[in-house]
């Protein structure tokens, strides 16, 4: 029994050990293109809304690539904007568009998020307003008859705190997040997609990937135009959408080889699944 | 405790390695709950350090991100949905557990107890979907969205209901047969049978299940979170959505950076707390029916 033990213990000592030999064997930021092929590792950090996506791209990238390691970081669009700017992260994330002190980096936008009003399907409103909606949203508006609707009370969806499609709701309207009352709160997409299926008064926001699949697929649910443009992907990656915002890849002027090479292939069509199955937009290039 | 002394059957002491091991199995049992709690401590104390711990009391509003810090609606939500769940789910549990142990012929109460234990084994997630997609909508008619207290607190009385059915009913058929067959020979019904003499000989097997449900109630997430409305605000009916300590963590964690993160550890320390309460609650009743 003892020996078994010990054999045990050698064993994981050793394959310890193992694990940070060939950790510290592979080399910082080689950044090199050699005969085989890339290799090297990339650090990307930064928004939390991209990294999930960030992940499924690099771990595609390193089947593709066996030498390369991309290490993955979320810790918000700033984040990301300042890893970038002082070369601890190869690649930062930004879920928004560069502003005007930020020229020193370049943005690579690698798709887009949009976030659209979903209203139960049996709901004879087609459109609302941007001052419907925050009247809705800050409970000045209480019932459906009041935006051209039937005699129905509503029923305020919103997102929990924190949540990226929350901050692109509020910030397209304006709205501070307590000037808020809701009469639900839910965490992802699908359970708000869910929340308004079951409730025919409901109102609420949600990713347009998201709700343009289930609508496919047969929820009852009716995606609401804002600001006159229809919810579709396709004005999404077009960018007449108002209520959406680019997800970026931000370096520096000059990024190294490996990083490019990244770049290109998250821009690139084969990753367009991926994109798709994180509920964002691919642009078209 | 008597130690076996050396003898020649047996070729080491084996009281002394048992002892020893079971030492040791105890020690690291205790100690698990003295890391976690220390753990929560150390990660909300930035929270603690820069708050203070009045405002989780006194704030107007949970709004983390802009500087409201309130916890009081949560820590009611989470009393008032798992004391709930327990009141439902109590009386039917320990009376299922009657039904199978005395009144039910041999074969149903089999069958009975394998639905039971399929019960038990459901996971939350299914719970919380079937009450999304089935419940809350019939209970949108009394008003509201139908994500409320009622519609958590119905559903987490669903997923605890086994667990003191379960606990109950083998507490039920460990009561000595002698006792059983007494009342029986003492001309007693069935009825104040199961009453007067196995209910009260099995009283500590049902109040162990008891309380393990209400645990289970008070740390459920998934279910309660897709149910709820998590609305961080004190419910005014029953039919008002509410957020619970758990729903609040699983809502905002996966999102939290720094000290939104610390605030969430907050989160989990008072939900410890209002674990240690109930824990203590339950002590005093039955030391004073002890006495």
């Amino acid at each position: 029994m003892r020996q078994l033990v010990y054999v045990v213990f050698t064993a994981m000592l050793l394959s310890v050990a193992a694990g940070c030999g060939t950790d510290r064997s592979t080399p910082d930021k080689v950044n090199a293109v050699n005969a085989a092929g890339l290799s090297g590792k990339l650090t990307v950090t930064g928004s939390s809304t991209i990294a999930p996506l960030a992940m499924e791209l690099a771990k595609r990238f390193e089947q593709l690539h066996p030498g390369v390691r991309i290490d993955v970081q979320s810790g918000g669009s700033g984040k990301g904007i300042s890893d970038a700017r002082s070369g601890i992260a190869d690649i930062g994330m930004a879920s928004r568009a560069l502003k005007d002190g930020e020229s020193d980096l370049t943005a690579h936008q690698i798709a887009a998020d949009g976030v659209c009003l979903i209203v139960h399907k049996s709901n004879p409103v087609i459109q609302l307003s941007d001052k419907q909606v925050i009247a809705i949203y800050t409970d000045q508006l209480n019932n459906w008859i009041d935006a051209g609707g039937t005699d129905l009370p509503i029923a305020v969806v919103h997102k929990a705190e924190g949540r990226a499609t929350l901050e692109v709701f509020l910030s397209y309207l304006e709205l501070e997040n307590p000037a808020v009352k809701a009469d639900v709160i839910v965490g992802d997409n699908q359970h708000g997609v869910k929340t308004v299926a079951g409730a025919e008064g409901a109102i609420g926001y949600v990713s347009i990937g998201t709700a343009e699949a289930d609508a496919l697929a047969g929820e009852p649910i009716k995606l609401l135009p804002v600001g006159g443009v229809a919810a579709t992907t396709a004005n999404v990656a077009s960018g007449e959408f108002p209520m959406s915002r680019p997800l970026n890849f931000v370096t520096g002027r000059s990024p190294g080889a490996l990083a490019t090479a990244f770049i290109d292939f998250c821009q690139s069509e084969e990753v367009h699944d991926l994109i798709v199955s994180q509920y964002f937009v691919p642009v078209q290039r | 405790m008597t130690l076996s002394c050396r003898n020649i059957s047996f070729p080491f002491n084996a009281d002394r390695w048992l002892t020893r091991l079971t030492r040791l199995s105890a020690c690291v049992s205790a100690a698990i709950v003295l890391l976690v709690i220390t753990f929560l401590l150390l990660e909300s104390w930035p929270a603690f350090r820069t708050i203070g711990v009045s405002r989780f009391i006194t704030d107007e509003s949970w709004h983390p991100l802009s500087d409201r810090f309130c916890l009081v609606p949560m820590i009611t939500a989470t009393a008032l949905t798992s004391g709930g769940a327990v009141i439902f789910a109590a009386p039917l549990g320990v009376c299922s557990a009657v039904f199978s142990q005395f009144y039910a012929p041999p074969r149903i109460a089999a069958w009975h107890r394998r639905l039971v234990e399929l019960l038990a084994g459901i996971p939350s997630v299914v719970f919380g979907l079937w009450g999304l997609v089935i419940l809350v909508p019939l209970l949108a008619h009394l008003g509201g969205s139908g994500q409320s207290l009622l519609a958590a607190t119905l559903v987490l009385a669903l997923m605890i209901m086994p667990t003191v059915a379960l606990t109950s009913s083998s507490a039920l058929s460990s009561v000595p047969a002698e006792l059983i067959r007494g009342g029986a020979a003492l001309g007693m019904k069935r009825w104040s049978i199961v009453w007067q003499i196995a209910i009260p000989a099995a009283r500590s097997g049902i109040n162990t299940g008891v309380m393990l449900a209400t645990a289970r109630a008070v740390g459920e997430t998934m279910a309660v979170l897709m149910l709820a409305g998590n609305v961080p605000e004190m419910p005014s009916a029953i039919v008002s959505p509410v957020r619970t300590l758990t729903a609040n963590i699983a809502l905002e964690m996966g999102y939290a950076t720094a000290e939104h993160r610390s605030l969430l550890f907050v989160s989990g320390l008072m939900l410890m707390g209002v674990v240690s309460a109930g824990v203590l609650i339950a002590e005093l009743v039955r030391g004073r029916r002890h006495v």
